[in-house]
């Protein structure tokens, strides 16, 4: 056995290696599927045409969020869009079917699966998860190998409990020093995708790191882990710590009893040795990152709320200027126009990227007294029942409803619209989610990714607007 | 999957990049349990006009749309393709629309990984030699290309010729049109005896409650 410093990712990678064929991928253990409606029915479909079962029904978990309406419990039991209703409803069957425990639409653990996940306490440092989602990446900031994976893997991993892998490279990135106030986990990826691109991690898994990481809370390590599929990343990673112990204790898939001091003391084993090398590095001072906005059709096109829009000859390559005037003509802007001075005509507060407790205690903090703007219609929802109900306990709903905005049942809406809350052609949207790809929330919808605090701003004022001066500068 | 070797047809040049696959098949067709039938939508929404009278007609400057891009086998695209979404339905609905084959710069992971379970190649060249693809087929439709497989090699009868690298795995899968799950269900042996020292509560899956 090498004693090298190893990295995070390659514990866990050597942890769950159950064999390494000569000239083949690693077959690696995967010890949690999350499953959701949209992936999966292919997958089952092909267990049953090959007279397969799961291997390990108790390490799956399954529900719905991606096709469910948000607008009442009635609504969401009697889903009136058939292909939908047909889609649950397989969902519903396939796990009967095939034994896997399943939280319905209304049920009072259900939520977008990435928000489940934690809140059970079934993601756990040290786990390889996977999910038909790209956002499995979410789960890394327990610590834990998670990323997403197609259709074919998914029934792979129903049969198998395995996936073939060939190791990914890592890539390390550092963020020391404070957060400036108004400044969020969102800016912090938001910025890091600006610098490297969305295909700057291609191939690698990042393993986020630095005192301003170390700083966040659990939600805000998700918020980071979540978007790394936005910079190409295979996965996100944060080592495991305090933070992250108090997060799961009590949880109802958490260990108890001397199980949990166990698996504490395993989770201590995990992070990154000192003197472990990565294959890339990057250092990003966490004082110099502002509210961040993006402009275009691709998570990597975004500045700062002090920032213009830019023109064509600002993109980095000849291929970006093709995208730079292809996103310009889309969202309809104009280069030079200042960020502030773009209108909104709705707000989205929801997804597995920002629509936890803390995001929306944010964003209420910010409209706590105001209403929205005339021009603006603006909705939350939130990304689990025991958000929502969490919520609701704090009164949070109240403020949300007074200022006018509409309150929704959880799933993941207007993320990708596809359920019925999507934009009209040409609407614009300040949104917490994490993509804003031509079409994505409706077509011809502009979607302008930003933190909740920035999207609560936007909604009362009806503009863009720099969070930092709402908090020092009276509310404008 | 269909085995796969050597690959000669025309290509259909799509200059953009960092194509997603929320464009590569919108969202709303991903509301389907089946498999099959996803070759009509794709880019469902670039092939068709999006505003005015003409609403939902066809898009005449679209490539696919053009008579003399019909029946192209091969997409030549620039870098970062296929980033975004996990959907599989991307790697559907190319392959059930008619490709066999993507070139790019690079391409996004989980895309690579669908694409490769579902026999289409994909290959990877250098920036100058896409944009010579993307020239010449752009210039002349009828441009044949050849992808070889085995050879690993994407040429032309105008004296390209490039080489590409692929996982000698995957290309083994896709010469023999290999499913991974009987490839993997040899390892049960090794698989059984991780699994039995690997059942620990830090790494436990849910459990009943």
């Amino acid at each position: 056995m090498s004693t090298a410093p190893k990295t995070l990712f390659e514990k866990v990678w050597q942890q769950h290696v159950v064999v390494e064929p000569e000239g083949e991928p690693t077959i690696l253990y995967i010890d949690l599927h999350l499953v959701h409606e949209v992936t999966s029915p292919q997958a089952f479909d092909g267990l049953r045409m090959a007279s397969r079962k799961l291997r390990r029904p108790d390490r799956h978990i399954a529900t719905v969020d991606h096709n469910v309406p948000t607008t009442s419990a009635e609504d969401r039991l009697h889903i009136v869009d058939q292909i939908s209703s047909n889609q649950v409803n397989a969902l519903r069957k396939n796990c009967a079917e095939f034994g896997v425990e399943f939280f319905d639409v209304q049920d009072a653990s259900q939520g977008i699966v990435h928000m489940i996940g934690p809140e059970l306490g079934a993601t756990k440092p040290g786990m390889t998860i996977v999910c038909g989602d790209s956002h499995t990446s979410t789960h890394g900031a327990f610590g834990a190998l998670a990323f997403g994976i197609g259709t074919s893997e998914v029934e792979h991993v129903m049969a198998t409990q395995t996936l073939p892998q060939s190791k990914p490279k890592t890539f390390r990135i550092t963020v020391d020093g404070d957060l400036p106030f108004g400044v969020t986990a969102k800016d912090i990826i938001l910025d890091i995708i600006g610098k490297i691109g969305t295909d700057g991690a291609t191939g690698h898994v990042i393993e986020y790191a630095g005192s301003a990481i170390r700083a966040l809370s659990m939600e805000g390590r998700m918020t980071i882990c979540n978007m790394s599929i936005e910079a190409g990343a295979r996965a996100g990673m944060i080592a495991p710590d305090e933070t992250t112990f108090a997060y799961l204790k009590g949880r109802r898939f958490s260990p108890t009893g001397t199980a949990w001091d166990e698996a504490v003391a395993q989770w201590r084993t995990l992070p990154t040795e000192p003197g472990a090398t990565f294959d890339r590095e990057l250092h990003i001072d966490a004082p110099t990152i502002t509210p961040t906005v993006s402009w275009g059709t691709s998570p990597g096109m975004v500045t700062g709320i002090e920032g213009k829009v830019p023109s064509i000859e600002d993109a980095p390559t000849e291929a970006d200027k093709k995208s730079y005037a292809r996103a310009l003509e889309y969202m309809g802007l104009k280069p030079g126009t200042p960020i502030e001075a773009i209108k909104v005509d709705a707000v989205f507060l929801g997804s597995c990227t920002n629509a936890r407790i803390e995001d929306l205690r944010a964003a209420a903090s910010v409209i706590k007294g105001h209403h929205i703007a005339t021009t603006v219609r603006a909705m939350v929802v939130p990304g689990s029942q025991a958000v929502k109900r969490q919520a609701e306990q704090e009164g949070l709903d109240a403020i949300f409803k007074t200022a006018g905005f509409e309150w929704r049942e959880p799933g993941c809406s207007m993320c990708l619209g596809m359920n019925p809350d999507i934009l009209a052609p040409g609407e614009r949207c300040a949104s917490t989610s994490n993509r804003n790809f031509e079409g994505r929330q409706g077509r011809g919808g502009r979607t302008h990714l930003v933190s909740p605090q920035m999207a609560a701003a936007a909604a009362i004022t009806g503009h863009f607007t720099d969070i930092r001066k709402w908090n020092a500068g009276g509310n404008n | 999957m269909e085995p796969i070797n050597i690959l000669t047809s025309t290509a259909a040049p799509l200059p953009l990049p960092n194509i997603d696959t929320d464009q590569i098949i919108p969202k709303q067709f991903l509301k389907r349990i089946e498999r099959t039938g996803y070759g009509d939508f794709l880019f469902y929404d670039w092939r068709r006009i999006q505003d005015g009278p003409a609403a939902g007609q066809p898009n005449p400057d679209f490539v696919l749309n053009k008579p003399e891009h019909k029946g192209a086998e091969i997409l030549i695209a620039e870098k970062n393709f296929g980033c975004g979404s996990s959907r599989e339905h991307a790697a559907w609905a190319i392959n059930q629309y008619g490709f066999r084959a993507v070139i790019a710069p690079s391409f996004a992971d989980i895309f690579f990984s669908n694409a490769g379970k579902n026999g289409i190649i994909l290959c990877r060249l250098t920036d100058d030699e896409v944009k010579t693809l993307l020239d010449r087929t752009t210039a002349n439709p009828e441009h044949k290309l050849t992808i070889n497989l085995e050879q690993q090699t994407v040429t032309d009868n105008e004296g390209f010729n490039a080489h590409f690298d692929i996982d000698p795995f995957r290309k083994y899968c896709l010469l023999n049109g290999l499913d991974d799950i009987g490839l993997t269900l040899r390892h049960e042996h090794a698989l059984d005896h991780f699994e039995k020292g690997h059942d620990e509560d830090f790494w436990s899956a849910p459990k009943a409650s």
